[in-house]
């Protein structure tokens, strides 16, 4: 394992909000294939990673790595057609567009149809069946006619994640998807991730030690903007300083 | 089919217009009309609040207007070189524009209009500052004839009509979906890959582009441009007429502008005071339908049918510098 390629490898990782630090040295090795999950208590600094490694913030300092290729600095949408794409912790839709035409979005990012200003928007009838599947993989395909801004927000975390995986990406990065749900709820939302975790690449921040036990191959846990430990839920569920700084309160 | 009869009753109105009310201003509500359809393009459709569009409007009529008189330029040329100049003139002033949001936009849009005011003014050996252009021609291609206020009306109406159906694929093509999609959460569009500042700018371009033909189009119209064309109240004015009407509506910005123009004609023929008349009609209007006349009436229309698809935002909703 820890000869397997890294696709996503992050160096001296950090980040300053004006005077506060919020992430420091991370170094982070995601293997190609695995579900690493990002652990750590509120405020430890998963989401500005995740921010970093979308391109939405720029880092203060440190280098990140996608696929052998530096893509520090890189705007948001050259990384996600670089294969990177990423769901937020709170829910980023398109409100008063139907649920069809938000995952037609996501599909039509990938083709030549987007600067087309002379044709009419008929073409994009072709991505219709597939947006449709997309909807039924996340139990959204009956309310296809209607807009995301009358969905309950179980929903809308579902529409969210039917928007990043539309994008068919080579490296998933997902902060907290089941933030809020029921169990039933969260479990309905997992089961399509599950499914594409077989030939992908998934990042996933997760508060549910249930979730991150069952799912991932690999744990980092952070704290205060530092990796703490890194390793199997085995062999960190049994580490002090990890179980003081997390774990004490789930396990 | 009912859409159909709506559509040929449209051009048919368009055609009889200039029996109903005088040429002239039959003329100049085809280029207000496109002038705010087209900005509605940013408006409405982008969420791009600009309170510099007289500098592209205006731009384009001085451009026309001085191609027309020193060079006679004639028509259609001299309107198209219009729009070109506008877009031309925007790819620059937009393209830092753009850069910001909400609020801030619509200040450094406001600025840079000032500033083509101060150009047009100051430079009075090709603008003739305070007097403006005078005299201006209308030689047409062919030399057909179109001195008459009626004969113009009738040259001018196909290419603002085809102005219209331009601005109407553009929101209604592939690239108008990702300018709803900016309007909605411009942050989740960019994380889905798209160039966000590419696709606000070829908007912007486009938009002030068609404004430019418009400003061409209304310059021919009156034989002379002079500086209100550049001035900031045109800017506001053009806002007036989309919110008016209705933004991210198809009919709107034209129903919006109609409007203003013929109240405008109305009223100053009884009192100088016409802008506080408008000015007080806007504000009711805003206040009790705040998605305007034709957004109110789709709003309706659309509760008895259907839950909405894609309601056009609220004023508030673009004028407000959401997030970061
Ligand atoms: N834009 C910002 N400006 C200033 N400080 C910020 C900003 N965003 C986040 N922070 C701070 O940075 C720290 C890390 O925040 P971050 O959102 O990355 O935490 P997190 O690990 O995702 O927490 P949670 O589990 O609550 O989602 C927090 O202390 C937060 O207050
Ligand atoms: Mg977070």
């Amino acid at each position: 394992m820890p000869d397997a390629a890294a696709i996503l490898e992050t160096r001296g990782l950090t980040m300053d909000y004006r005077d506060f630090r919020a992430l420091e040295g991370a170094d982070l090795r995601v293997q190609e294939g695995t579900i690493h999950a990002i652990i750590g208590p509120n405020g430890a600094g998963k989401t500005t990673l995740f921010n970093l490694l979308s391109g939405l913030l720029s880092p203060t300092r440190g280098r990140i790595l996608f696929a052998g290729q530096d893509i520090t600095g890189h705007p948001p949408y050259r990384i996600a057609r670089l294969g990177i794409a990423r769901s937020f912790q709170i829910t980023s839709v398109f409100p008063h567009l139907t649920l069809l035409d938000n995952v037609r979005l996501a599909l039509q990012a990938g083709t030549r149809h987007g600067y087309a200003f002379w044709r009419s928007d008929r073409v994009l009838d072709q991505f219709t069946d597939e947006a449709m599947q997309i909807l039924a993989s996340v139990g959204l395909d009956r309310l296809a006619g209607r807009p995301a801004a009358a969905l309950p927000y179980g929903q809308k975390r579902a529409l969210e994640i039917g928007l990043t995986l539309a994008l068919r990406p080579r490296l998933l990065l997902l902060d907290e998807p089941t933030a809020g749900l029921s169990l039933e709820d969260a479990a309905r939302i997992m089961e399509p991730i599950r499914q594409v975790a077989r030939n992908r690449t998934i990042v996933l921040v997760e508060h549910n030690m249930g979730v991150v036990a069952a799912l991932s191959q690999r744990i980092t846990v952070l704290t205060r903007g530092r990796v703490l430990a890194e390793g199997t839920y085995a062999e960190l569920r049994t580490r002090r300083d990890v179980i003081e700084a997390y774990l004490g309160g789930a396990a | 089919m009912a859409r159909r009869i709506g559509w040929a009753a449209l051009l048919a109105a368009g055609l009889l217009l200039p029996m109903r009310v005088y040429p002239v201003l039959a003329a100049d509500i085809l280029a207000w009309a496109l002038f705010a359809t087209a900005f509605d393009i940013m408006l409405g459709y982008t969420g791009l609040l600009s309170f510099g569009q007289a500098a592209f409007f205006g731009g384009g009529a001085y451009t026309a207007g001085l191609l027309t008189q020193r060079l006679g330029v004639p028509y259609p040329l001299n309107a198209l070189a219009a729009a070109l100049a506008a877009g031309l003139l925007a790819l620059p002033l937009m393209g830092l524009a753009i850069r910001r949001r909400g609020i801030y936009l619509a200040m450094i849009t406001l600025a840079f209009g000032q500033m083509v005011f101060y150009v047009v003014n100051e430079w009075r050996s090709l603008t003739g500052g305070e007097n403006g252009v005078q005299g201006i021609p209308r030689p047409a291609l062919g030399g057909v004839d179109i001195s008459s206020s009626t004969a113009y009306y009738y040259a001018a109406f196909p290419l603002a009509v085809l102005g219209l159906l331009l601005c109407w694929r553009i929101v209604r093509s592939p690239f108008g979906r990702v300018l709803l999609a900016i309007r909605e959460n411009d942050v989740r569009t960019e994380t889905l890959g798209y160039a966000v500042h590419r696709y606000k700018l070829l908007a912007a371009v486009l938009s002030c582009a068609l404004s430019g033909l418009a400003g061409g189009i209304w310059v021919i119209n009156h034989g002379f441009v002079a500086l209100d064309a550049v001035h900031w109240t045109t800017s506001g004015l053009v806002v007036i007429m989309v919110l008016l009407g209705g933004m991210g509506t198809r009919l709107g910005p034209l129903v919006g502008a109609a409007l203003v123009l013929l109240l405008r004609d109305f009223i100053s023929t009884w009192t100088d005071a016409w802008g506080v008349v408008t000015g007080t009609i806007f504000i009711l209007v805003i206040l009790i339908f705040r998605q305007g006349i034709v957004g109110t009436i789709e709003r309706l229309l659309e509760a008895r049918t259907r839950p909405a698809p894609a309601p056009a935002p609220a004023v508030e909703e673009v004028a407000s510098p959401h997030r970061s």
